[in-house]
């Protein structure tokens, strides 16, 4: 790995941090409307993983979307103006935040039925192969989205035409409030590929190189041609499900616990270490950061409300303007 | 000029655009080895191969979720669902994801996406696979839905529909598919979101579409005996909907009867009757008739089965009522 890329690594998981951090008091003070699901606590997994992609590969995922939006590249400001529901937002304040897309970053939302996006995952998938670009998907989903029927069509369908899609179920151990040995058969989510003769396997999601290596040597695998693949990526998320939470599902020590296991901490504790960077150098970087989204956030709150046009705006490709169905 | 059936007019427009475009594939349960359950994508595998039409597992969901996928890459997927009736098994892609996505990003997905399935009772299937809820799936912006009641609009609606960009649900009526009908012999395409004057008239409107336009056709040709003649508008797009014939074929005999093979609570002729009041109130002259199935779930039983769905006599019976 170059400099440039352990550096990216690191900034790309402070920058998604303070976003959260940043939409949690926006939330509080009344800008943000809706559900709000923080990545905090995952940043490892998507940052990993997506560092691992190539520009053809597809991201898709589910509503805890605003971390992979700023790790396919999607400037901060631009996740934060959506979240405020402003015209210049990534959907055009049309999506909110379960509902972020950038289709030039080759990534196909934000995606808020639990599952739902699996089945379109397998399609992307089918639209490359069909096509014969040499992409993979790459779908993911949490630990809850395994235990509905979409997830099990879909990677049935994806091993039966041998699809080029990496299946990553973040396993945050917890479905909304209800933990996961309560709710699924295994704890161990990748045993479910077994079911469909599909390799799998288990990777520390708060450590975000061995997300990135594991990540690289499966999606070579599958752009060779080895069909669809499960890895089950074992994090934590540090908040509740969504702001409101009351968090009666879990104790706050097992909180504390996985706190102490913090991705951000224990990459930045590498760097240095391994004397890769000094710690000055990280501490420039966190300002850098911090400065970018305090602009970020500037610039969503001065962004103009959409007009009133775009109600009507973009409800089909063709014949704009079909008011009355 | 060409005499064929409604099953030949379909399978001639996906065979016409698939040698056209080759972005355009099928899915679907049963479309390839076996050619189609109705025998609508019959010679389809052998002549286009695996890639293009693909036997799927009984999995609707993934169905309609991969075509949503595959679209989204710029293909022109055509979706074959069995029958309607498992198309409440792949609800949540219909109506959650196809007929939000192009709104919900802002414009960003662009959907050319097919649906093909089949309605409609009267072969003794049963209230599980018997149904027309054709008024559900129009409920929803963002889904347009088609359903022909002519060997000629179903051969040019589907062809239009294949080279739309917009997700749409096109329903195919069960006993249609033997009925004969004039099909032009050149390439034509047929607009979506046009309704159309079958069949003139000056004494009553008849407001229609798919399966029920061939029972209204033969209530009219009654009546023409009797000296009533009606005309027939038939919708053929249930969404987005064209009331400008309707309402002018209104403004002109004043009465409407509407005749829709689905249950008549919260359905089509809800939905037109509605319209007509709010947009020619001034022209009513005897309140509008709706001629529908009856509410019940549709009974195995032959004899039952007819009691229940809407026969040419209940037209008739309707259009003397509006008279």
């Amino acid at each position: 790995m170059t400099q440039e890329e352990y550096l990216e690594l690191y900034y790309q998981m402070v920058i998604i941090r303070l976003v959260e951090e940043s939409a949690a008091q926006l939330y509080q003070q009344g800008k943000i409307g809706g559900f709000l699901h923080l990545y905090i606590g995952q940043e490892a997994v998507s940052t990993g993983l997506i560092s691992a992609r190539k520009p053809q590969d597809r991201v898709i995922t589910a509503y805890r979307d605003h971390g992979v939006a700023i790790n396919v590249g999607i400037p901060a400001k631009l996740v934060l103006a959506e979240l405020l529901g402003k015209a210049s937002g990534v959907s055009k304040g049309k999506g909110g935040s379960m509902h972020m897309a950038d289709v030039t970053k080759n990534f196909w939302g934000g995606h808020a039925i639990v599952g739902a996006h699996l089945p379109i995952a397998a399609g992307l998938a089918l639209g490359d192969q069909y096509q014969d670009h040499q992409a993979v998907t790459i779908c993911m989903f949490g630990d809850g989205a395994t235990n509905i029927g979409y997830f099990h069509e879909a990677l049935n369908l994806s091993k039966v035409w041998n699809l080029p899609v990496l299946w990553v179920c973040e396993n945050n151990q917890y479905g909304m409030g209800t933990a996961v040995e309560r709710a699924s058969a295994v704890s161990e989510i990748r045993q479910k590929a077994l079911g469909y003769n599909m390799p799998n396997s288990r990777v520390d999601g708060m450590d975000v190189l061995a997300v990135r290596q594991a990540a690289q040597e499966v999606l070579e695998q599958i752009r060779s041609g080895s069909g669809p693949y499960l890895m089950e990526i074992v994090t934590y998320r540090y908040r509740g499900h969504s702001m409101g939470d009351p968090e009666r599902y879990r104790k706050q020590e097992e909180v504390k616990r996985w706190e102490e296991n913090d991705p951000i901490g224990i990459y930045r504790k590498y760097l240095i270490s391994n004397q890769i960077f000094e710690e000055s150098q990280l501490d420039e970087l966190d300002q850098k950061a911090e400065s970018e989204v305090k602009e970020a956030v500037r610039f969503a709150e001065e962004s103009p409300e959409p007009p009133a046009e775009a109600l009507f705006a973009d409800i089909y490709a063709e014949e704009e303007g079909l008011l009355h169905g | 000029m060409a005499r064929i059936t409604v099953r030949e007019a379909i399978s001639q427009a996906l065979w016409e655009e698939m040698e056209r475009d080759e972005s355009v594939f099928i899915l679907g349960e049963e479309v390839g080895v076996w050619g189609g359950t109705y025998a609508v994508t019959k010679g389809f595998y052998d002549h286009f191969g695996a890639k293009r039409v693909k036997d799927t597992p009984i999995s609707e969901a993934a169905i309609v979720g991969a075509a949503i996928g595959a679209a989204l890459t710029g293909l022109r997927p055509v979706a074959e669902l069995m029958t309607i009736n498992f198309a409440f098994s792949a609800m949540d892609h219909i109506v959650n994801e196809a007929a939000k996505l192009h709104y919900m990003f802002g414009g960003q997905f662009i959907l050319p996406l097919v649906i093909r399935t089949v309605g409609g009772g009267g072969r003794q299937l049963g209230a599980t696979h018997s149904q027309t809820p054709d008024a559900i799936f129009a409920h929803f912006p963002g889904l347009k839905v088609v359903a022909p009641g002519t060997a000629a609009d179903a051969k040019g609606l589907l062809k239009s529909a294949i080279r739309s960009n917009d997700p749409i649900l096109f329903i195919e009526h069960a006993t249609l598919y033997q009925s004969r009908g004039e099909v032009p012999e050149e390439d034509y395409l047929t607009p979506i979101g046009k309704s159309k004057i079958q069949r003139p008239g000056k004494d009553v409107t008849i407001v229609t579409y798919s399966k029920m336009l061939e029972i209204s056709m033969k209530a009219a040709d009654q009546l023409s005996q009797e000296g009533i003649e009606a005309e027939i508008v038939d919708l053929r797009t249930l969404r987005p909907l064209d009331m400008q014939p309707v309402i002018e074929s209104f403004k002109k005999t004043n009465r409407a009867v509407i005749v829709e093979e689905g249950w008549r609570s919260y359905g089509v002729g809800a939905e037109v009757a509605a319209r007509i009041y709010e947009e020619a109130f001034d022209y009513v002259d005897a309140p509008i008739q709706r001629v529908a199935q009856k509410e019940v779930p549709l009974p195995y039983n032959r004899t039952l089965e007819q009691m229940a769905l809407p026969q040419v006599e209940d037209v008739i019976r309707a259009v003397k009522e509006v008279l």
